[in-house]
């Protein structure tokens, strides 16, 4: 294989630093109008009057639209429900007085030019009638509802685990045990591009809609549930994502409205949210989590509890199983689980960055590194004393596992070999140093999905599915396997994505795509060889004439035979012979079966922390990364998504929270000057490290995928090295230095 | 953002003219913090007066020896300026721990000191502030006050005033230079900023009519003993939780003066006379520093999220005091605190 595998430079690279690329907020339209949405500033009743009338009365002002005054839209929740939405009753924008949480969408102020817009919206005057509002998850803990666990795995794959063994008496019988509560805020996405739509008004009344999303499919549904309107009638592009992280996985209410006001007003509409409005969607759920651990005196586990307290809205019950990677990852003969949800009067949580692991994994790798103290114990010991080739939940092998390496290779690269195990044992200067490890984890997901390819005599081919590239490197990882599957060069391959026309791709998200839409590649690509076999085969005295489909394969534009390399047929000649100029093909690939497997990738993340302990000052000074994710299609790409994860991680463990204030239940920082996320100088060495990992039945050509793995385990390491700096073991992040300073 | 007028001023006696015709106009100069605050809805002036081409760009030598800074000198060039990094190098310090290179290459000096707090409740229009609406009530003192005052607090207001610079040019004891409709007049920079009283929603003693034009330093600039430390919340970009400007002269192992001037803890920066007279005559030592510190924040208080900032303004304290007396300033550039 000539590109896959290596560190290939993104090929819509020129077009996204010379400003070709165009988001959902770009397209040049004709006519364009501009949308500034007012939203609501309670947390909970009903809207008593909405005035706009000196909204209307501004030069330039062409409609406000409303509750009162919006084209008819669907009225049963079936509508509303996206490709992912989970259990309850959606949102409907724009639907009604009720207001479900602060920053809810009240109107959609319509004006010729953006400035007048905003300006007019700051002049809709809204009474509300305002209801008690409860946002503080400390508050509703003790009411919280039980999620039962799943019936049969697989049934829900977000419900607890089933228990197994009995936890409670093995715990009672260990011979060490820990117990810690760990708890996480809520977090926010904060993508750089705003969430925008640009909704053009067809002269046959169709609507085309430039969105940014994580699912161009998902989205034109969505939209023909909400609007009622035909599937021809609506079409989704999004060829360029600015960062989304899983919240653009379910539709984004500004597409509702500039929807509304194209249909309404016949007239194209763009609606860009604002950073403090981005804060009025989807979160990373608040949550509480406690783990008990209990061990014998050789490290070996004997049981593991895990309990969660996440927060959703009061509308949906959106929850992922934090509880469940305890269970899956060490051996351990006796588990049990408990996650109870608390509603609470925001808008519903969402997926972020490997959700659920990103928070269950770093209370599960806290909670193992405070067992390893009990112990005293290496951290990295207790790890590989625990270590298991077996899913413990499934009780399956994997597919691949080659967590082992990535620690020794992590540890190596590290220096881990050097550490003290005493707390405040080291220092550096006037600081103290800690360094700390925790393992990460996710899943190896795979789904259905649809690849055309199209190629043409003078050996170019398109390659299109309505899948997106959410910054992770899709368009180029795409086009590398067509380009090895067809024996082309790289430059040869157009990559097509992001509409909504395209072949059924489903949402960008749970690191799934690189491997579903590679293997979609390949199906596809062995049907154009049939077919290119078949013309082929017409040439007279065809040198290919007695060869089996597949017997050949497609290198530098021609036909070869595998058995005899001078026998070929080059693609010019095939098509010439064959009276075509091009073919085409598209195949639906289904996930391949292999149910005698489990499917993971792992990571060993090692940190070293210095803390200037007077201060409570703490810096992050060095990140190892070690990832086992099957075969890597691109060590560029992917480093970069190791990278990303890994400052996620130093912002999760150091910085990151949004400030409710319960009184207004409002969140006061909704800004990404007083939200903090790791600037430059928060960020020091990090290494990214991928280990080898042959996987010959994930799929065929071992793919995994890797957007989620490298957040996974981050700040348990940084959690951990703190408390090897200090001796002070913080438990909620982020870990302020009040919280050191304590 | 509403709709707003935009002129410019020809030179400092129309802007003058131009801002006494109209109370609802607003000076303009680098933009850095009044646009934010338009964005936000907070401020809604209807007329925007661009000062930033009057001639007040030039740093001068004054004859007593000090430096005269015109308001109009981006906050880079001061910090950057030979003059003031060899003779006042805790200015070009506490200026390069503030803000990004883009802004400090946009805010102006006049500007720096009429930056207004960045207090949660006064950026957001929703919620009751009395220093944006005066009499509408104050969030924070029961909210989230993580970031706001434990000293010289009132029950209208908790917020800070948000600028290094200031912090420093307090310790160093500058002058404002202003001029209005009646002539000329010199502030002593301890009098410009205010506490919040009953009248939050004056943040300084400038007059609605009058306009900086320069800062003046006085000669003595502590360039062997000094010491800016800021900390926050992330390692950079970030408002001060707490920081400490320090300065001193020794003499035979004594203190002849030392200045302490602390941001992020009050409404203005903050100074205790007391302390200082404190440090004076005895030795560079850590109890010493104590002492000065125990008299700087005798009073403080606070309330709730931001306890923590009692404790950790005393260190700070401490600890800058030492980095001046041992002649090894904290370097903004490196994050490693000395």
């Amino acid at each position: 294989m000539t590109y896959i595998g290596t560190a290939t430079s993104r090929v819509d690279g020129h077009a996204k630093v010379t400003g070709a690329a165009k988001y959902a907020a770009e397209p040049k339209v004709a006519d364009l109008t501009h949308g500034s949405v007012v939203t609501s500033t309670i947390a909970k009743g009903r809207i008593a009057r909405i005035d706009v009338s000196d909204a209307l009365q501004v030069d330039g002002v062409i409609d406000v639209l409303t509750h009162t005054n919006r084209p008819r839209m669907a009225d049963t929740d079936s509508g509303y429900k996206d490709d992912v939405a989970p259990d309850g009753t959606p949102f409907r924008p724009l639907y009604d007085d009720r207001i479900l949480f602060d920053g809810q969408p009240v109107a959609l102020v319509v004006a010729n030019d953006l400035e007048t817009a905003q300006f007019a919206a700051s002049l809709v005057q809204v009474d509300y009638d305002e209801e008690p509002h409860i946002t503080d998850m400390q508050r509703q803990r003790d009411v919280a509802s039980v999620l039962k666990a799943a019936a049969e795995p697989g049934a829900n794959p977000f419900a607890p685990p089933k228990p197994r063994g009995n936890a409670k008496a093995a715990l009672a019988a260990a011979a060490v045990r820990h117990q810690g509560e760990y708890s996480v805020p809520i977090e926010h996405h904060n993508p750089i591009e705003l969430y925008a739509s640009t909704v053009m008004y067809e002269p046959d009344g169709t609507l085309t809609v430039y969105d940014k999303t994580q699912g161009v499919q998902n989205v034109q549904r969505y939209l023909c549930g909400v609007l009622e309107l035909a599937p021809d009638h609506v079409r989704v592009l999004s060829p360029f994502t600015g960062g989304a992280f899983g919240s653009g996985l379910r539709p984004q209410y500004q597409v509702v409205l500039a929807a509304l006001a194209a249909l309404a007003l016949k007239r194209s509409v763009r609606v860009v949210l604002t950073r403090q409005q981005m804060y009025g969607l989807g979160y990373r759920p608040a949550m509480v989590q406690r783990i008990e651990l209990g061990a014998k005196a050789d490290g070996t586990l004997e049981a593991i509890t895990h309990d969660a307290i996440t927060i959703t809205s009061q509308y949906e019950h959106f929850y992922r199983q934090e509880t469940g990677w305890s269970g899956l990852l060490y051996q351990c003969p006796n588990a049990t689980y408990a996650h109870r949800l608390v509603p609470l009067d925001l808008p519903t949580s969402c997926d972020m960055r490997a959700p659920s692991a990103a928070t269950g994994v770093y209370a599960l790798e806290c909670a193992m590194d405070e067992l390893a103290f009990a112990l005293g114990l290496d951290p990295l010991d207790l790890r590989l004393r625990c270590y298991s080739d077996r899913d413990q939940i499934a009780n399956l092998p994997y597919s691949s596992k080659n967590l082992r390496e990535c620690y020794r290779r992590g540890a190596e690269a590290f220096g881990w070999d050097k550490r003290n195990p005493e707390p405040r044992s080291m220092r550096g200067g006037s600081e103290l140093v800690g360094w700390g490890m925790a393992t990460g984890v996710w899943e190896a997901l795979q789904m259905p999905i649809a690849v055309r390819i199209a190629l043409t005599a003078n050996g170019h081919a398109e390659v299109s599915c309505a899948t997106s590239d959410i910054g992770t490197g899709t368009y180029t990882i795409m086009a590398q396997v067509a380009a090895d599957m067809l024996g082309l060069p790289l430059d040869n391959v157009t990559v097509k994505l992001g509409d909504s026309t395209l072949p059924q791709s489903p949402v960008e998200g749970g690191s799934w795509i690189a491997a579903s839409v590679a293997n979609g590649i390949v199906t596809t690509s062995e049907s154009i060889r049939r077919e290119l076999l078949d013309l082929a085969k017409q040439v007279p005295n065809s040198p290919l004439a007695d060869v089996a489909p597949d017997g050949v394969r497609i290198t530098d534009g021609k036909l070869v035979s595998n058995n005899d390399p001078a026998r070929m047929v080059s693609i010019a000649d095939a098509m010439r012979h064959g009276g075509v100029d091009r073919i085409e093909q598209e195949q639906t690939t289904r996930v391949p079966e292999d149910k005698a497997h489990s499917h993971n990738t792992h990571s060993a993340v090692f940190a070293e922390v210095r803390v200037d302990e007077e201060l409570g000052v703490v810096r992050v000074t060095r990140v190892v990364n070690a990832v086992a994710a099957g075969r890597i299609l691109n060590t560029k790409t992917a480093s970069s998504q190791i990278l990303g994860g890994v400052v996620w991680g130093i912002g999760m463990a150091l910085h990151e929270e949004a400030l409710l204030d319960h009184t207004f239940g409002r969140v006061m920082n909704a800004n990404i000057a007083e939200y903090h996320v790791p600037v430059n100088a928060d960020i020091h060495d990090i290494e990214v490290i991928f280990v080898d990992e042959p996987d010959e039945s994930i799929n065929r050509l071992g793919i995994k995928g890797l957007g989620e793995i490298g957040i996974v385990g981050v700040a348990a390491a940084i959690a951990n090295a703190v408390y090897h700096a200090t001796g002070k073991r913080v438990r909620d992040l982020p870990i302020t230095l009040d919280k050191i300073l304590q | 953002m509403i709709n707003f007028q935009f002129t410019q001023a020809t030179d400092v006696s129309d802007a003058l003219r131009q801002i006494a015709a109209d109370p609802d106009a607003r000076l303009i100069a680098g933009g850095t913090n009044i646009l934010d605050l338009m964005k936000y809805d907070v401020e809604r002036p209807g007329r925007l007066i661009d000062i930033s081409h009057l001639p007040l760009r030039t740093v001068e030598e004054t004859p007593s020896g000090g430096l005269r800074i015109g308001a109009l000198v981006p906050n880079s060039d001061l910090a950057y300026h030979p003059l003031v990094e060899e003779r006042y190098p805790l200015l070009s310090s506490a200026i390069l721990a503030g803000a990004s290179q883009q802004l400090r290459n946009m805010a102006s000096t006049g500007g720096n000191l009429m930056q207004r707090t960045r207090c949660l409740y006064f950026y957001d229009t929703v919620t009751p502030c009395n220093k944006r609406v005066p009499g509408s009530g104050c969030s924070a003192i029961s909210g989230i006050n993580r970031t706001n005052a434990i000293l010289g607090t009132s029950e209208a207001c908790i917020a800070t005033h948000p600028s290094d610079m200031c912090v420093a040019l307090a310790a160093l004891e500058a002058t404002v230079h202003v001029v209005g409709p009646s002539g000329d007049r010199a502030i002593p920079f301890a009098d410009f900023h205010r506490l919040p009283g009953d009248t939050p929603e004056i943040d300084t003693n400038l007059a609605p009519d009058e306009i900086i034009v320069a800062i003046e330093l006085p000669p003595k600039g502590f360039a062997a003993n000094y010491s800016y430390l800021k900390i926050r919340d992330r390692l950079s970009y970030a408002f001060a939780l707490v920081s400490v400007a320090a300065v001193m002269e020794l003499e035979g192992g004594r203190i002849t003066e030392a200045r302490v001037a602390l941001g992020g803890v009050a409404h203005k920066p903050w100074r205790r006379m007391e302390a200082e007279a404190a440090l004076r005559g005895g030795a560079p030592d850590r109890a010493a520093f104590a002492k000065a510190a125990a008299i700087l924040l005798h009073d403080s208080r606070g309330f709730g999220h931001n306890n923590f900032k009692i404790d950790l303004a005393r260190r700070a304290i401490e600890r800058t005091l030492t980095q001046a007396a041992r002649g090894t300033p904290q370097i903004q550039a490196v994050k490693k605190i000395r």
